[in-house]
């Protein structure tokens, strides 16, 4: 969809662009001068450190966690275990990072961090090293272009984005290929609900995960193999999602990156709002992690369906204006394109609300001249199901109508059977049975539809996009050096207050110290090659 | 699978209140259901899921839509009437045992039952990440038109959102002195909601002398209401319940509690 219909204020987008460049800054300069464990245990993920000890634990936890013990984590890791790496096999010895990992775990290996000639050469070790890493990213990267320029891309936009989620992976992959069959452009894997609070990421193909599939290397990679496969069936390349959320962003980011998924759920405060996650600890790892998809080509998506599912969806419709103004900040900043910015909105007005169609129309414009080239993800009614099936159907044709008539990129397809089971597989072809409808009946109804010149959809429009403008003055009002902390602490998003130092995972959030070294951080700010 | 029922008495007979469900005429029997077979579209597929129909009491049953759901699958619609019969006088369900009160009822009951605030402490525990439960009871905001529970001045909220661990949400039990703790159980995969649920009760058990421990409440759309006993708890919540309910409860068990 081109043009634009609302008529919004110029200057006013551009003040509400200032303010959340005003409130991101300072965020950024905190996330630039800490490091936490799961950013450090990134970086050895891309050196090659792999599987995990008889309990499941990480390598690259065991790794961490010993020079964290002996030496602390304000230097980076790689200055230490590069240095000690050398140290273990100047002895005679051709070990890898992974044996030195299970010798460190039993206390086997002494860290420092060096100095002089020999921080020089544990640097450049580090860097080569993670530097192959990085190379197999854009590896990934190149053929999903290549894949997507000779198999074929999705017909159009937006794309069907559809969601699977069995606990087990191997359950999980023919109904991925059946939902691509179906008309599928995207396929989502949920995860296990417990996963964005573990501090590690789980090895292998575990087979029981809670109302999801928990994500592992190895399930990202079963899944992408078997959408190659049905990609090359269908002539169109689907696209795998995953999430990146949680306590674990910076790693799982790199996993997705070395197994080519294509999007991930990535945003910048639901972990601190909806998880009780270190407020400082998200922003740190949210950083390293967009870097990551930045690199990798994948298009993140943001939450704020979240902010409508506890507050209500016409009362708070600007608060998602708000965050989706702060993710695009801090998207651009760590290097993501317009194109890869799936900034998320919600269908989640209630329906008895007068008029509640003007206003999804009017939000959802809003979003979309707001944001004109990023690939807005466009989320279903979820509050308002009522278990009323039949109801619920013609509420997401309604959902999916605003899809078509506001040009959305990426549509999840709602569920009638919201809030009451899994979706069967006959709820899922029904859905998709509505999405095609309403797009081939009013896809192209966005060349007729021009809201009348200070009419309702205007007006209100102009009407959120100035109450965005006026709550993120009042964040930036906020004392202290990091307004946002501040707000955040206070409440002023979903009423949730989150102390900077308060919070899930604040244990491994650390200062940098002076000379603090991360090759992955120093690769990934250069220009790409 | 769904269906739908509409009901209208047909008769009545010492006690016994029989009805059908009720279509477009009173005593029709008529309903309306969908399902998926694994098999392919056929004549054949046609016939079994007429044969499922008639074994679930549908007779005479009418195949309205059948649809291929990619090679392997159909979906099928089916009305018709149901040979079987309702008891009303056979139906066991729990009636509210409790008077609904007002917010100021409420507030005015607790003062003179406790002369302090009443300390409710809300989590859904476990894997379970989904707040719209607990935070349509605890949040000012409300549900269904009431306002929630930090709306009452003699009640103090304390809402610890999701994934709280059960020694963590008994700890803080004993820390805030709470009188009630609210439970919310949306995700049911694997039982989830009822494995939880006990794990949670057992653990207030073990930690609380016998009769002390605070009010346990749960709440989730999958829950039998009826299951208190098998679950540990004091009461169990159903879709649709409403702040003033569980307002109404607490203050109800509490005088209850006090006269024991």
């Amino acid at each position: 969809m081109t043009g634009a219909k609302l008529d919004l204020d110029r200057a006013t987008v551009r003040r509400a662009r200032t303010l959340a460049r005003r409130a991101g800054r300072p965020i950024v300069a905190l996330a630039t001068s800490h490091t936490t464990v799961s950013v450090e245990r990134a970086v050895l993920r891309m050196a090659g450190v792999v599987g995990a000890d008889p309990d499941g634990i990480p390598w690259v936890n065991r790794l961490v966690d010993a020079v964290s013990e002996e030496v602390g984590i304000e230097h980076g890791v790689a200055l230490p275990v590069w240095d000690a790496l050398r140290q273990f096999n100047g002895r005679g010895k051709q070990a890898d990072l992974t044996e030195l990992a299970q010798k460190a775990s039993t206390g086997g290996v002494r860290f420092r961090v060096p100095d002089g000639r020999e921080a020089d050469r544990a640097r450049a070790a580090a860097r080569r090293q993670v530097g192959r890493g990085i190379a197999v990213i854009d590896r990934r990267r190149r053929e999903r272009e290549s894949l997507v320029r000779r198999i074929g891309d999705a017909p159009r936009q937006p794309w069907i984005y559809l969601i699977v989620a069995t606990g087990d992976i191997y359950e999980d992959i023919p109904q991925a290929q059946a939902a691509a069959r179906a008309g599928a452009d995207v396929v989502a894997v949920i995860r296990s609900t417990g996963q964005s609070l573990l501090d590690y990421v789980p090895e292998g193909a575990p087979r029981a995960g809670y109302a999801g599939t928990y994500a592992t290397q190895e399930n990202f990679r079963l899944m992408r193999a078997a959408l190659d496969d049905v990609s090359r069936e269908l002539g169109r390349y689907v696209r795998l999602t995953n999430y990146a959320s949680g306590l674990c962003m910076p790693e799982i980011a790199t996993l997705a990156g070395l197994e080519r998924l294509d999007m991930m759920l990535n945003d910048s405060m639901y972990g601190i709002l909806f998880r009780d996650i270190n407020p400082i600890r998200t922003f740190v790892d949210q950083r390293f992690s967009r870097q990551v998809h930045a690199r990798a080509g994948i298009i993140i998506n943001t939450g704020e369906d979240n902010y409508l599912t506890t507050a209500d969806a016409v009362d708070e419709a600007h608060t998602v204006t708000v965050s989706q103004l702060l993710n695009e900040y801090f998207a651009k900043e760590a290097g993501l394109q317009d194109w890869q910015l799936g900034l998320g909105h919600a269908f989640e007005i209630n329906p008895d609300v007068p008029d509640s169609f003007r206003l999804e129309l009017a939000h959802a414009m809003l979003a979309r001249e707001l944001f004109p080239k990023a690939p807005l993800k466009w989320m279903p009614p979820t509050k308002h199901m009522t278990g009323d099936v039949f109801r619920g159907y013609l509420l997401d044709g309604f959902f999916n109508l605003v899809g078509a008539m506001t040009g959305q990129g990426i549509l999840l397809v709602g569920m009638m059977t919201e809030a009451v089971v899994t979706p069967f597989l006959s709820d899922r072809d029904l859905a998709l049975q509505n999405v095609r409808y309403v797009l081939d009946a009013a896809g192209n109804l966005h060349e007729d539809f021009h809201p009348r010149p200070g009419g309702f959809i205007q007006t209100r429009a102009h009407r959120v996009l100035d109450e965005a403008v006026e709550l993120l003055e009042r964040i930036t009002d906020e004392p202290g050096d990091a307004a946002l902390l501040s707000a955040i602490a206070d409440g002023t998003f979903g009423l949730m207050k989150r102390p900077p130092d308060k919070g899930k995972g604040y244990d491994g959030v650390v200062r940098q110290a002076a000379g603090y070294y991360n090759p992955a951080t120093d690769i990934l700010e250069e220009p790409a090659p | 699978m769904t269906s739908q029922m509409t009901s209208q008495m047909t008769s009545t007979e010492s006690g016994r209140k029989i009805v059908r469900p009720y279509g477009d005429t009173t005593g029709d029997g008529m309903v309306q259901m969908s399902f998926t077979l694994p098999v392919p579209h056929d004549k054949r597929a046609e016939g079994a899921a007429l044969q499922l129909a008639a074994k679930m009491g549908m007779d005479p049953a009418m195949l309205v839509h059948a649809k291929a759901m990619g090679p392997d699958f159909t979906f099928f619609v089916v009305y018709g009437q149901v040979t079987h019969l309702v008891d009303l006088a056979a139906v066991e369900v729990l009636e509210r045992e409790y008077p609904l009160q007002t917010p100021r009822e409420v507030n005015a009951q607790i003062k003179r039952l406790l002369r302090r605030k009443l300390v409710v402490l809300g989590a859904c525990i476990g894997t379970d990440a989904h707040t719209v439960g607990i935070d349509a009871i605890l949040n000012i905001k409300g549900f269904a038109g009431e306002k929630g529970l930090e709306y009452y001045r003699e009640i103090k909220v304390v809402n610890l959102g999701a994934q709280v661990l059960v020694p963590e949400l008994v700890a803080l039990a004993r820390a805030e002195k709470a009188d009630a703790v609210l439970v919310s159980q949306v995700v049911t995969q694997r039982d989830a909601h009822l494995k939880n649920t006990r794990e949670m009760s057992a653990a207030f058990r073990e930690s609380y002398p016998s009769g002390q421990r605070p009010l346990l409440v749960v709440g989730g759309p999958r829950f039998d209401e009826l299951a208190t006993a098998d679950l540990g708890v004091d009461r169990i919540f159903g879709r649709g319940t409403t702040p003033g309910e569980v307002a109404s409860f607490l203050v109800h068990a509490l005088a209850h509690r006090k006269d024991r």
